[in-house]
């Protein structure tokens, strides 16, 4: 059941390339709707059917984001994908990127055609030079086939498509700071409302999916969105990219069906390594809260049977830690990724990421006191809810995760200055 | 407004009305409900940065922003509920985290923002335990003191410089906490309004560089006055300590000055206690100037002037300075013209007299008609140096889309999208006669003008616009053919049915003309009386190399007079060389009187101080000195007296720009050879802004020089920094080159108002330039 939409082309040796996409029938969606001149709306409608909810972490339903775009507001608009992969843990869009960049191609195209955009751009993170690289030949072979350009196909569509490699910010994955960095500027999430479907880049309506959702709309369209949605479970439709990485033998991308318990999903990554015992998984990317390993080992991945222990699926990075991990320096080392990575533009977030680190730093190198961790608890209230994005949340959450269900480590830590495990 | 787009909403149990879509802060201000905030400013663009104003909204799970929420009917808001409190000493608490709490050493001190807004909202002792974090110093120019180790990140400041001064000096470098405020590239903030930032940052990062650890808020006193340097009038506030004003700033007035002012009306006030303030009456003996007492001093002035008047009135002539308050003006001219002279003028730095002028003359419209213009000529005007709160209110119109257009002898730095048609002084007629012909004007030189694309595009704008104007401004009066500018303005304002408006220079231009400071019948004007010498002057508020049109000329006629009294709040170099007599005066900060600003709104003020040594208000000299001249009706005991003379006079006089004729006149100035264009300076404007020691520090404050464009320079065989020997009529004087791209071939720009151009001719005229 797995490799049905994203890495259906895995099997093949070269799969990135426009001949052997086109073997299995790529681009001949969009061609038929070219052809057809089908209906936006019954294309929106299809994928709202699908289930299909954004992959990039939040799973927003995608349909429902493209029906609020006016097709006939007069006026450029754009679709912009956002491939700026910078959640700790999460890899797999890179894995889009470079295996299968034609199927991304065919559904931003797609995504213009339906919501009456004529041009996208796909926001690469900073770091993925190949990525970039292989993703700019597939576009060159797209334009000199037709795919891309005027008058598609003698359609009257156009539709022009670029890449823009990012600058290394995990901030520009949030995606009003993303339009932004697109338009030249600092990359700080703008305060919303408005949305970018009505003010998107340069201030003109906007879809932004992540690159996994854009390029599953190609599969979408040719098999129906009912048999998408069929893979997977009730509320959480089609197959996903798990990105599966920590103490286990084969880390690595999977794709798997919506609803797969954990413990297959684990298995496909070979397990734990050297037969360690599993501790703690952090399911949806680092700003996911920590779920404990028995628990985990029960729950199946999709986005309710995530949330409800108290976590989320995210992008779908699965973080597996053993018993030999210490969870103060686990968390630590979060902490500081959210520290270093804050825009910085408002104050819960800009003030309270580094303070956040600071004390868990204190508790890590043996400088805890007993009143720090009723602080952490405060302090992570006072930052979650209370900022312009979304990254004052991730940064309170796996602080909260962390003390919800290993607070005996870190109280351990401050009484004895040293870790429980280890 | 009509009902239906009125809303109710409740706000902490007060049901409050207000327009749909009003943002909820602006809703709650208005109703006195207070919000603490930091980076929302009533006139920036929404940030929602720092997190202050957070408030529980009922049904919304998380605490909303106040000033970036739009109100909507039946909304249910609670900004002291424990949520909405929580969230904001939340705030409080990370803001604070990281501030250096150096309120003893900091300027903002008693009357900070978040030293106030803490008081309420903050903790007693902070539960931060770690090293604060620290910016290392910033030197941003002589006006503004940074230490952005104070810095709360609100960003009114960057957001003051894209959206109101319209140059992006300083914006936010980095991430996190590791976020600065700064130029980025090491550079001065130098725009004409910088010093508003030092009002809109909430604490202590940015404050005023000249007043630093000067005084403390609560020691100061405040006094409301109007800012004394252009035609806006900005409303203003004077800040006194022990008889010392210590700052100026802004008072707000939406018709006027909104709550900006310019960075020559904040800065200005060093000027008053300049080491040059002349602090008793000096009399000249010989070649020395004996400091004398009042009675002494007024006697000799009195003295002399009898003498030199003898037995005809029209041997005295008076120049005064538009700058001068409507009371000081009106007495001015009442003394000459009970002396029996119709000679005084305020015009002293108009180049041309023989245009009729209307008697009223004004912008044409108030200054917040400006905001909503279509369209704009501006003919010989650098309106951000000369003017620049109307310049805001213009880029304000210009960024709605207007189109404005200027006419100019030197190419400006806009900060908006503007078309600028640069030529020559005297190549300005031939635009302007041309779009006047593109308008279907006819008549003198209009009928040969050659239209090119610019001006027909001008003429379209202005023809085509719902509101638009044609404005005149500084370099147009100094023209030496202002009478046809005048005149064409007046065609193409009357065929594109444009406003017809003048940008008047001074504070009091407009005043002055309802005080009567101008010629009466048989009456010289200033050029007359600073080129036929006559025997006795009263000169008020002027330096006559600094301020004349034609200082050579001016000192060279001063000279010759048998008397010469002078009433200044200023020792000055020119002056003691052509006065008899000097007598020490008040500064606008240190007498009552009016102002009659560019709309015609008479503002009045009082004295905020005492005025500096032995001088006096220029009113009461006036008044004494028509005593002991036995002249009639000088018996006012308040300036309130005088300016209910004036009232009556002039009280009913409604402005009016007629159109007037001037197209028939002769071209004087000469098209062939180098033009001088002599523009003044902002920081060259009056004798108060020229010892504004600060200001003077400034990019904009720019030394005497002869600047041309590179062709011209390789025309003339010369280089940046050589000295060159410029001539003008018999005079000559030796300045430093400067390559300048903004001055059109066949000029070269030598401004006007600064020392070491005293000796040379009028502002706009033909000079021939050397190597020294």
């Amino acid at each position: 059941m797995a490799n049905e939409v994203c890495f259906r082309n895995m099997d093949q040796d070269r799969p990135w390339l426009l001949e052997q996409y086109r073997s299995r029938g790529g681009y001949e969606v969009l061609t038929g709707i070219l052809k057809e001149k089908r209906s936006p709306e019954s294309i929106i409608n299809e994928v709202k059917a699908s289930g299909l909810r954004g992959r990039g972490g939040a799973g927003f339903p995608t349909g429902l984001k493209w029906s609020f775009i006016s097709r006939n507001t007069p006026g450029q608009k754009y679709v912009v994908c956002n491939s700026d992969e910078g959640e700790p843990g999460t890899f797999k869009d890179r894995d889009v990127l470079r295996y299968n960049p034609h199927q991304l191609i065919e559904g931003m195209v797609i995504a213009g055609y339906a919501i009456g955009a004529t041009c996208g751009y796909n926001y690469i993170r900073g770091e993925f030079w190949e990525p970039y690289e292989r993703f700019e030949a597939a576009l060159e072979e797209a334009r000199a086939a037709g795919f891309l350009g005027k008058d598609l196909f003698g359609s009257g569509f156009d539709f022009e498509l670029h890449s823009h490699l990012g600058a290394g910010a995990y901030i520009c994955g949030e995606e009003t700071a993303l339009l932004e960095s697109i338009e030249g500027k600092k990359g700080q999430p703008r305060y919303k409302p408005p949305f970018p479907a009505h003010f998107g880049l340069y201030g003109k309506p906007t879809i932004i999916n992540n690159t996994e959702s854009l390029a599953s709309i190609p599969v979408i369209l040719e098999k129906g969105g009912e048999w998408f949605k069929a893979l997977g479970v009730e509320n959480s439709g089609g197959s996903k990219l798990f990105s599966i990485s920590g103490n286990i033998k084969n880390p690595g991308v999977f794709e798997i069906p919506l609803g797969t318990p954990f413990s297959e999903l684990l298995e496909m990554a070979g397990g734990m390594k050297d037969g360690s015992r599993i501790k703690a998984v952090i399911p949806g990317g680092s700003s996911a809260p920590v779920i404990p390993g028995e628990q985990m080992m029960e729950l199946t991945m999709d986005y309710d049977a995530i949330a409800k222990a108290g976590s989320m699926l995210g992008s779908g990075a699965v973080i597996v830690l053993d018993e030999s991990n210490c969870m103060v320096k686990v968390l630590e080392r979060m902490s500081y990724f959210y520290y270093e990575e804050s825009c910085g533009q408002c104050t819960p977030c800009r003030e309270g990421t580094g303070w956040l680190y600071r004390v868990i730093n204190r508790i890590e190198t043996g400088r805890g006191r007993p009143e720090d961790l009723a602080l952490l608890d405060d302090m992570t209230t006072k930052i979650a809810g209370r900022t312009i994005c979304a990254l004052g949340d991730a940064a309170a959450m796996p602080v909260q995760g962390m003390l919800r269900h290993f607070r005996e480590e870190f109280e351990y830590h401050i009484a004895h200055k040293r870790c429980l495990v280890g | 407004m009509s009902d239906d787009q009125m809303v109710t909403i409740e706000v902490d149990g007060r049901e409050l009305k207000a327009k749909a879509g009003t943002l909820l802060i602006e809703v709650t201000d208005a109703a006195g409900i207070s919000v603490p905030r930091f980076c929302y400013h009533k006139k920036l663009s929404v940030a929602a940065n720092c997190r202050m104003c957070l408030v529980e909204i009922a049904k919304v799970p998380k605490p909303m922003p106040a000033c970036a929420t739009p109100v909507n009917q039946g909304m249910q808001v609670f900004t002291r509920s424990p949520a909405a409190l929580a969230a904001q000493k939340g705030t409080m608490e990370f803001l604070l985290i990281n501030h250096p709490l150096d309120c003893p050493i900091c300027d903002q001190g008693g009357e900070c923002e978040l030293q106030d807004i803490a008081l309420g909202y903050g903790n007693d002792a902070s539960r931060f335990v770690e090293g604060k974090r620290v910016v290392p110093k910033r030197d941003i120019g002589p006006l503004i003191a940074t230490d952005f180790t104070r810095c709360i990140h609100c960003t009114r400041c960057v957001r003051f410089g894209a959206e109101i001064a319209g140059i992006r000096e300083l914006g936010a470098t980095g991430r996190g906490e590791h976020v600065e405020i700064g130029t980025y590239i090491e550079k001065s903030v130098d725009s004409e309004m910088s010093g508003n930032i030092i009002d809109i940052c909430p604490v202590g990062s940015l404050t005023s560089k000249p007043f630093l650890y000067s005084a403390r808020a609560w020691e100061l006193v405040q006094r409301k006055s109007i800012a004394p340097h252009d035609s806006v009038g900005s409303n203003i506030n004077l800040h006194v300590r022990r008889n010392q004003v210590m700052r100026v700033h802004p008072r707000d007035n939406e018709e006027v000055n909104e709550c900006w002012i310019s960075d020559r009306d904040r800065f200005s006030y060093e000027g008053l206690s300049s080491v040059d303030r002349l602090t008793h009456p000096l009399i000249r003996k010989g070649d020395k100037w004996i400091e004398a007492d009042w009675q002494d001093a007024l006697d000799a002035a009195a003295q002399g002037l009898k003498k030199a008047r003898g037995t005809s009135g029209n041997r005295l002539g008076a120049l005064v300075s538009p700058g001068s308050t409507l009371e000081e003006l009106y007495l001015a001219q009442k003394l000459m013209r009970g002396l029996g002279s119709e000679n005084i003028d305020f015009r002293i730095r108009q180049g041309d007299f023989r245009g009729e002028e209307p008697a009223f003359p004004w912008l044409g419209q108030t200054i917040a008609q400006l905001d909503e213009l279509n369209a704009a000529l501006l003919v010989g005007s650098n309106i951000r140096k000369e003017q620049p709160i109307l310049a805001h209110r213009l880029r304000k119109a210009a960024l709605e889309g207007a189109d404005i257009s200027f006419i100019t002898p030197l190419e400006l730095d806009t900060n908006y999208r503007a078309t600028q048609v640069v030529n020559s002084p005297a190549g300005m007629i031939s635009d302007l006669a041309a779009v006047a012909r593109a308008l279907g004007g006819s008549g003198g030189l209009i009928d040969g003008a050659e239209i090119g694309d610019a001006h027909r595009a001008i003429a379209e704008q202005l023809k085509s616009a719902a509101k638009a104007t044609v404005l005149l401004g500084n370099l147009a009066v100094a023209h030496p053919d202002y009478s046809l500018i005048q005149g064409l303005a007046s065609v193409i304002a009357g065929k594109s049915g444009a406003v017809l408006g003048y940008l008047p220079e001074a504070a009091n231009s407009v005043g002055a003309r309802l005080s009567g400071a101008m010629p009466g019948t048989g009456g010289s004007n200033a050029q007359e009386m600073l080129s036929n010498p006559h025997k006795g002057y009263l000169l008020m508020g002027v330096e006559p190399g600094l301020d004349f049109w034609n200082p050579a000329k001016s000192m060279e006629t001063l000279g010759q007079a048998e008397f010469v009294v002078a009433l200044s709040a200023f020792r000055s170099e020119s002056l003691e060389q052509v006065a008899d007599v000097i007598l020490p005066i008040a500064s606008f900060a240190e007498t009552s009187g009016t102002y009659v600003n560019a709309q015609g709104e008479w503002q009045s003020f009082s004295g905020a101080v005492a005025p500096a040594g032995e001088s006096r208000p220029a009113w009461k000299v006036l008044r004494v000195l028509g005593n002991l001249l036995d002249v009639a009706g000088f018996n006012q005991v308040s300036s309130e007296d005088v300016l209910a003379e004036v009232r009556q006079l002039a009280g009913d006089m409604k402005p009016e720009n007629s159109a007037v004729n001037g197209i028939e006149n002769e071209a004087l100035l000469a098209g062939t050879g180098l033009t001088r264009i002599g523009d003044v300076p902002i920081y060259a404007a009056d004798p108060l802004v020229r010892r504004a020691a600060a200001l003077q520090k400034t990019r904009d404050a720019i030394k005497a020089s002869a600047r041309l464009n590179p062709n011209q320079a390789k025309i003339a065989g010369l280089a940046d920094g050589d000295q060159a020997v410029v001539k003008q009529d018999k005079s000559s004087a030796v300045l430093q080159v400067v390559i300048d791209p903004a001055v059109p071939d066949g000029c070269v720009r030598v401004p006007a108002g600064l020392a070491g151009t005293e000796t040379l001719g009028g502002q706009i005229g033909n000079v021939t330039l050397e190597k020294a």
